[in-house]
């Protein structure tokens, strides 16, 4: 009797599951569509040069999305290059180091952290950490760097660099707590094999807990890198918000995320409104190029790695 | 014995709000549009909801959206900074008027220096804002400056990072008073700014010019006022050099003709006389002519003119100045002559 019930329930488990599935697929399909179709006046209007064009002009209605397309990237790219190394070796301090005691205490700040909705990054960001910033930071990046273009222009507190670092502290929780846990899942006893060797704490770490798990850090960093491209209030509190590409972290700039928080309520003329969807459509486009070169990458280095596990 | 106590008292405020809820029913007027008036609005509301029970539900979505949700017809009027042209009233089906008046102020962050020290001139406000003059030490700001001791610090200029009607007021004026602002740059609720970083809305202008040593910004008057930020004098059109005050707007608002504005069409920017603020503004409230409901109409007027005869001591309490009477008879005249539902005027 009881088989029976298992027999007639799994089909309906089936296209329950097959469902969900498709319902993703359809609503990436629909947001894609959307976006296509709303911006399809830009789209006509500028073609391929509103990638190309720095302009950002509602009185004469010229629209580019280079500088935002830019912005995007450098904030994401500086949050990356602080975030991964420190997230790595705090997962493996975690793991590896520290007295059970303090990983679990350590570990529930950091998932703690992760909690925080971004509006409280941003206006931690503008109140507290842009006057640091201003004071102490980017005058001694200014004199340690002389000549320099990156380091250059008056000391703001705002702009591309503190965007970019508020955003590492935002992913900083995300890729620690994944990468704790896939080092944790390294086999006590492949370590253990190791240590019998006599490989000293810094050989596991680099040539076994690494490797173990470089499948899993990698996706760890792709899920931190989501969630800062896409990043939008925080961004807009910090990054300064100007339409423009400058050599100098210093200055003020703009992500694509930003600029739609900003502009979106008050653009009143079809172009604008076509300009701003055409600027999601474009950030869908780097998302979705994003993650393809990601799964490239990731499939990879799994082979490269994975040959020694 | 406690117990039931307690249990009778919920029991009342049950009741009461229940009756409450009933009296007050089906009685809400909907409107959306510009930030800058939201204040007193808001508080016009609650105090006419006190008197009337008639609810006023006003999104503050920023003017752009007001004038999109008007044409909707989602909401029952809108509201804007910036006033539509007339032509564009008539193909809409609009009727436009002036609920309130205020002042955009220019603020600064000097070290050392106190509000209302700083005087500028129209030509020296155009070419900071243009990027032109980068340094508070420029020989330009110099000269209308003998005495104080301004700083060799970066001009750092703040601007509004959305779109806003305060920026509308504010280009308005630079493009009046400056040929090179009105051919490079234009008047717009946003517009490509030639030097700056961008803050989000009023309070992020403020908070940006609170921070950063040496930055100039423009924010309504209230919120100077709020956060203590440090005003400058501006040059108007006769010369003076005037501060920020209810009195100042008022003398701008003074020598308006609102009589002759197609669709009061009004712009209060750069006005004669000597006392007057050079970047005043109207914030403008949008209807429909042609209404389906004339008792939805009738509500949304009554609160409107409830607000003319009743509004004027919140309105100053908070800074605003309120419109005077002679132009509140041409609003409600036009009131009278143009809305019309099912053929039938409604007020």
């Amino acid at each position: 009797m009881q088989r029976r019930t298992h027999l007639s329930l799994d089909p309906a488990f089936r296209w329950l599951t097959l469902t969900g599935g498709l319902l993703v697929l359809t609503l990436v399909a629909a947001i894609f569509a959307t976006l296509l179709h709303g911006s399809l006046p830009a789209l006509k209007q500028f073609g391929f040069g509103f990638l190309l064009s720095q302009d950002w002009n509602p009185v004469t209605e010229q629209y580019g999305a280079l500088s935002s397309i830019y912005g995007t990237l450098a904030s994401t790219f500086i949050a990356m290059l602080i975030a991964v190394p420190m997230s790595l070796v705090i997962a493996l301090f975690l793991v590896e180091l520290a007295p059970p005691q303090v990983s679990r205490i350590v570990g529930g700040a950091i998932e703690l952290l992760a909690a925080i909705p971004s509006i409280i990054y941003g206006m931690w960001g503008l109140f507290v950490f842009a006057p640091f910033m201003a004071d102490h930071i980017q005058p001694l990046l200014s004199r340690l760097s002389p000549g320099l273009p990156f380091f250059t222009g008056p000391p703001m507190g705002i702009g591309l660099l503190s965007a970019g670092i508020i955003l590492a502290l935002m992913i900083l929780p995300f890729i620690t707590s994944v990468t704790r846990d896939v080092f944790a899942m390294v086999p006590a006893v492949v370590k253990e094999s190791a240590y019998g060797m006599g490989s000293t704490t810094w050989e596991v770490m680099r040539k076994v807990t690494l490797p173990y798990g470089i499948q899993g850090v990698v996706g760890a960093c792709f899920l931190g890198l989501g969630r800062a491209i896409g990043e939008t209030m925080a961004v807009t509190f910090v990054i300064g918000n100007r339409h423009e590409i400058s050599a100098s972290l210093f200055a003020a700039a703009n992500s694509i995320a930003s600029t739609l928080a900003n502009e979106f309520t008050e653009a009143d003329s079809d172009l604008y409104l076509a300009a701003l969807v055409e600027l999601g459509l474009v950030l869908f486009g780097v998302t979705v190029l994003l993650q393809i070169a990601a799964q490239w990458w990731l499939r990879r280095t799994a082979k490269r790695m994975g040959a020694g596990r | 014995m406690k117990k039931q106590l307690t249990m009778r008292l919920l029991l009342g405020a049950l009741a009461l709000i229940l009756t409450a809820g009933t009296a007050f029913a089906g009685k809400t007027i909907n409107g959306a549009g510009a930030t800058f008036p939201y204040p007193v609005y808001g508080q016009w509301a609650y105090q006419y909801n006190k008197e009337t029970g008639v609810q006023l539900n006003y999104q503050s979505i920023g003017s752009g959206g007001g004038i999109k949700q008007i044409k909707a017809k989602t909401v029952d009027f809108g509201a804007s900074d910036a006033p539509l042209e007339a032509a564009e009233l008539d193909k809409e089906g609009l009727l436009q008027f002036p609920m309130i008046m205020g002042g955009v102020v220019p603020v600064v962050n000097l070290p050392g220096i106190e509000t209302g020290k700083v005087r500028l001139s129209a030509a020296t406000l155009a070419a900071i804002f243009l990027g032109e003059i980068t340094k508070w030490n420029d020989p330009r700001i110099a000269a209308d400056n003998k005495g104080v001791d301004l700083p060799t610090l970066d001009i750092t200029v703040v601007h509004r990072a959305d779109g806003s009607g305060t920026t509308w007021i504010f280009t308005n004026y630079l493009s009046k008073v400056s040929k090179t602002w009105s051919e490079k740059i234009g008047n717009n609720k946003a517009v490509q700014w030639p030097a700056g970083v961008g803050g989000k809305g009023n309070e992020g202008v403020a908070a940006y010019v609170e921070r950063i040593k040496g930055s100039i910004g423009y924010v309504e008057y209230a919120y100077a006022l709020q956060n203590k930020l440090t005003y400058a004098l501006l040059q108007n059109q006769a010369g003076e050099f005037v501060a920020p005050t209810s009195e100042s707007f008022q003398a701008a608002a003074a020598s308006a003709d609102w009589k002759n504005a197609a669709g009061f069409y009004m712009v209060l920017t750069d006005q004669p006389g000597k006392t007057s603020w050079p970047i005043t503004g109207a914030s403008f409230i949008l209807v429909h002519k042609d209404q389906a409901n004339a008792a939805t109409i009738k509500e949304v007027l009554t609160f409107f003119d409830w607000s003319y005869k009743n509004g004027d001591k919140i309105a100053e309490k908070l800074d605003y100045v309120p419109m005077p009477k002679n132009v509140v008879d041409l609003v409600e005249t036009a009131w009278k002559k143009e809305i019309r539902s099912a053929g039938q005027a409604v007020w």
